[in-house]
């Protein structure tokens, strides 16, 4: 897992790279919570590109990092899930809470679009 | 070994978690040959690491014991059976509940066997408390006349979806070209 942390907008990042199941969700819960109790940031993405594969242990682990970052007052995303994770996901109910955000480039591309409009 | 099979394997390991990973790799691995798709095998996958991940943190809670996994082959169907001796599920229909765990806090999420039924055609489950678990799980590959017409469809669809998204993506190249593209498509419409 790498981490990095964007000062000006508050933002860090997640970059997980690999099958999520209970032993990796053992493995990084910790550090996990270690970088947002430092940064205190205002929003924090979980990067999938470089999962392939996820069962209900990051279900677990993404509902537990929901709690802590409302509780400082942030706010959660998740980015670029694979069709299973996204079946998983769905599954959960937990898209209700928590926003898929497309990678930042169709990101800003979709802005314009609106301005257009 | 059971006439009415065309192929089975079983293996044998210690409930620690990493080999979880081990459990549905080699139930992966052994089902290429039914040729299934790769949504078939993530199903499958995922199905067989929420049980598996069951036996470890719930049936011996941490402790070492041994999971049993089967796998067999009937004609175009996948039969998983997963077993552990340790301390057995007191409610089955409880346990299956969504979203009930007995280990919170662990982070457990409960999803555990809504998956396995979600994923599978069919999920049995035999428990008896102090003895141990059982679960057995089943799934029919489709066969490929079934899947190019599945895909055909997705084809399609996929096709659809691009033709749109290809439409938007000229639009925000720049300010101007973005601007005439959309007009003369409006204006095809």
């Amino acid at each position: 897992m790498e981490s990095f942390y964007n000062k000006e907008d508050k933002q860090l990042i997640f970059k997980l790279n690999e099958d999520i199941d209970e032993c990796y969700v053992q493995k990084i819960r910790r550090r996990l919570d270690n970088e947002i109790e430092k940064y205190m940031p205002k929003e924090v993405l979980f990067d999938f590109s470089n999962v392939s594969f996820m069962d209900s242990a990051g279900i677990g682990l993404i509902i537990g990092r929901y709690k802590l970052i409302n509780l400082i007052g942030g706010e959660l995303r998740i980015a670029n899930l694979n069709a299973q994770i996204q079946k998983i996901f769905e599954m959960s109910g937990m898209l209700k809470l928590i926003p898929i955000v497309q990678e930042n480039k169709k990101k800003q591309k979709n802005k314009k679009e609106v301005q257009y409009e | 070994m059971n006439k009415s099979y065309d192929n089975e394997m079983k293996i044998e390991f210690l409930s620690k978690s990493n080999n979880e990973a081990f459990a549905r790799i080699a139930v992966a691995a052994f089902i290429v040959q039914l040729d299934p798709t790769i949504e078939e095998i993530a199903d499958i996958k995922t199905a067989v690491s929420e049980a598996v991940t069951n036996s470890i943190i719930h049936g011996y809670e941490e402790k070492m014991g041994i999971i049993k996994l089967i796998c067999k082959i009937a004609q175009n169907e996948v039969i998983i059976e997963i077993s552990d001796t340790g301390k057995g599920i007191e409610n089955v229909d409880i346990a299956k509940q969504p979203l009930y765990t007995t280990k919170a806090n662990l982070e457990r999420s409960g999803m555990g066997f809504t998956i396995m039924e979600s994923f599978m055609d069919d999920v049995q489950v035999e428990s008896v408390l102090g003895i141990g678990t059982k679960v057995t799980m089943k799934k029919k590959i489709k066969s490929h006349k079934e899947q190019d017409e599945f895909k055909k469809e997705k084809d399609e669809l996929e096709r659809y979806y691009n033709t749109e998204i290809a439409e938007s993506s000229i639009s925000t190249e720049n300010d101007f070209s973005g601007m005439s593209t959309a007009n003369s498509v409006r204006g095809e419409e």
